[in-house]
């Protein structure tokens, strides 16, 4: 019997809810702050599905409803990537070991 | 694109998240983590260009609101200060949530894009995975707006209760897992917007229960439920890129939630129901007859902190308020001239995010090797002369490991009252959140410094000079 391919993204799905339980684990409680803002970052990848809904316009339509609500999403997640890796980029930068000539 | 080869490539893409997350086990390999994250979003963004084929008029736009967003975000990104960094993270939180329930609309709308059957006969398994998305996506928007709202302070940060709330707030949820299965029997499009208005209703009614200290809680949480919407989101497009994310961060948040709820020692619904702090515990304080505090000025506190060998700064959210971690940083290091070792204590929830104390620390160009958690440093308070609590209070109360009766009775707290002296700056003697006062007033070894922790800190450097 065939296997359902939703019981793979299944698999994928919980193991890598254990992946993220360790993975997450080990971040050193000083860079919380940065892992809240590169998870938010990460989760923009929802843009993928935004994209697909945008070009959803049958032909010569752009703008449809279902469109627009993709390009609409677009705009948000764009936001939350560029924000959100920017911002983190800019958080671990001032991360600074002690200096030894002191 | 063949769908296998995008397939692959996505997962790819998931992969390098997992790294990215993982980078952050420390602070030398964290940017790369950062780097493996950005790159495993730039193949997620081509392969799904790739795999479209559909280079029309439709895609310059896509570039274009992409440019958009794009620059709005990074905007944003080189203009925030780092103390308002709880407020950007529950606004960023809302995006996702909200982008989340966009595209469950339009693959709602316009199923066959997804390959998911013709409108009014969806699939029965995308139609599920859209609703969660879609319900999810929605709570997570409106509750993060609310949390925002609280954190900028447009909101008041006290509790907002009200008689029957809890019943409210179960039937709402009842009613959305009754919505979503007559969705599935008769695919009715109102059904579908009815689920997505009470869901954002659910959201909003969620957060306003919170108080202000408990956003550490709500801003994990939010963080999670951003994850768990992106992952239903996930099973609907059949992206493993997704699906893996979703999961990596809605356990992300999922865990910071609960290290948050154990600094607090209180359990995730003590929290989520609400209601700390209640009025009566602050009647009965107001009870409480007068009791002597030593209090001193700058002088005072330069003099104790000349004469002593170590010194542990305590920073908590205060400091964030007072803008005070680049005057704070100042005076270490005049302290430090001077020979005298000084540490920074970091309690779980000092702040009003995970982590908040120590990127204002960092900011301030505080080397992360002399910043410890709670664990690591509390022996040593012991040991050490001074003490200078900077906008901290709840984290320090020793009431916590005295008092059964107290509302705090159990948190772990910082023993700062070990120390030889306590120097706490704060600007009156109004108890910390918890609505409880602080013990420490009140002892022997303690000098309060009643001004605002900016303009103390800065005293205090000009005397010791």
């Amino acid at each position: 019997m065939e296997i359902d391919p939703f019981i793979f993204r299944l698999s994928i799905f919980i193991l890598s809810i254990f992946v993220g339980y360790y993975v997450v684990w080990s971040v050193t409680p000083s860079l919380h702050t940065p892992l809240m803002s590169v998870t938010n970052a990460i989760s923009s990848v929802i843009i993928v599905g935004a994209i697909i809904a945008a070009l959803s316009g049958s032909d010569g339509v752009v703008f449809s409803t279902s469109s627009i609500f993709g390009f609409l999403a677009i705009i948000l997640a764009a936001v939350n990537i560029f924000g959100g890796f920017l911002v983190t980029q800019r958080m671990l930068a001032m991360y600074k070991k002690k200096k030894k000539d002191k | 694109m063949s769908a296998n080869l995008s397939a692959i490539l996505y997962l790819i893409s998931g992969v390098l998240f997992i790294l990215a997350l993982r980078g952050l086990s420390s602070p030398e390999t964290s940017r790369q983590g950062n780097l493996f994250g950005i790159i495993g979003m730039v193949i997620a963004i081509s392969v799904t260009f790739l795999s479209i084929n559909n280079f029309t008029e439709g895609f310059v736009y896509v570039l274009i609101f992409l440019a958009i967003g794009g620059g709005i975000g990074a905007f944003i990104a080189y203009r925030i200060p780092m103390t308002a960094m709880p407020e950007l993270v529950a606004g960023f939180h809302s995006l996702v949530g909200l982008a989340a329930v966009f595209v469950a609309i339009s693959a709602f709308i316009n199923p066959e894009a997804f390959n998911l059957g013709t409108p009014g006969n969806i699939k029965l398994a995308s139609l599920i995975e859209m609703s969660i998305g879609a319900a999810v996506g929605a709570i997570t928007f409106s509750g993060s707006v609310i949390a925002f709202l609280k954190l900028q302070g447009i909101m008041s940060g006290a509790p907002i209760t009200f008689k029957g709330q809890h019943l409210l707030n179960a039937l709402i949820l009842t009613s959305i897992v009754i919505l979503t299965f007559y969705l599935c029997l008769t695919q009715s499009s109102s059904l579908f917007w009815v689920l997505i208005a009470i869901s954002f209703l659910i959201g909003f009614l969620i957060i306003i229960p919170i108080g202000g200290a408990d956003m550490p809680v709500v801003i994990s949480m939010l963080n999670s439920y951003s994850g768990w919407a992106a992952a239903g989101i996930g099973f609907t497009l059949e992206n493993s890129a997704l699906i893996i994310t979703g999961a990596l961060v809605g356990s992300s948040g999922a865990i910071l939630s609960y290290i948050m709820c154990k600094g607090m020692n209180r359990s995730f619904f003590n929290v989520i129901l609400g209601g700390f702090g209640s009025t009566d515990q602050i009647s009965k304080d107001q009870d409480k007859e007068q009791r002597p505090v030593k209090s001193g000025n700058a002088d005072d506190a330069a003099f104790l902190m000349k004469n002593a060998s170590s010194v542990i700064i305590v920073p908590g959210y205060g400091m964030a308020v007072a803008q005070a971690q680049h005057a704070l940083r100042e005076m270490v290091d005049t302290l430090k001239k001077n020979g005298i070792k000084v540490s920074y204590a970091i309690h779980p929830v000092a702040g009003r995010m995970p982590g908040h104390m120590n990127v204002l620390l960092a900011e301030a160009n505080v080397p992360y090797d002399e910043v410890f958690e709670l664990e690591e440093i509390n022996n040593d308070f012991a040991h050490a002369d001074v003490a200078y609590v900077i906008g901290a209070n709840d984290v320090t109360n020793p009431v916590a490991k005295t008092d059964p009766q107290s509302p705090i009775y159990g948190m772990p707290v910082l023993d700062v009252e070990k120390c030889k002296s306590v120097l706490f700056v704060k600007r009156s003697l109004s108890p910390g959140y918890a609505g409880i006062d602080n013990d420490l007033f009140y002892k022997e070894n303690t000098l309060m410094l009643f001004a605002d922790a900016k303009k103390m800190t800065e005293e205090i450097t000009k005397s010791l000079n």
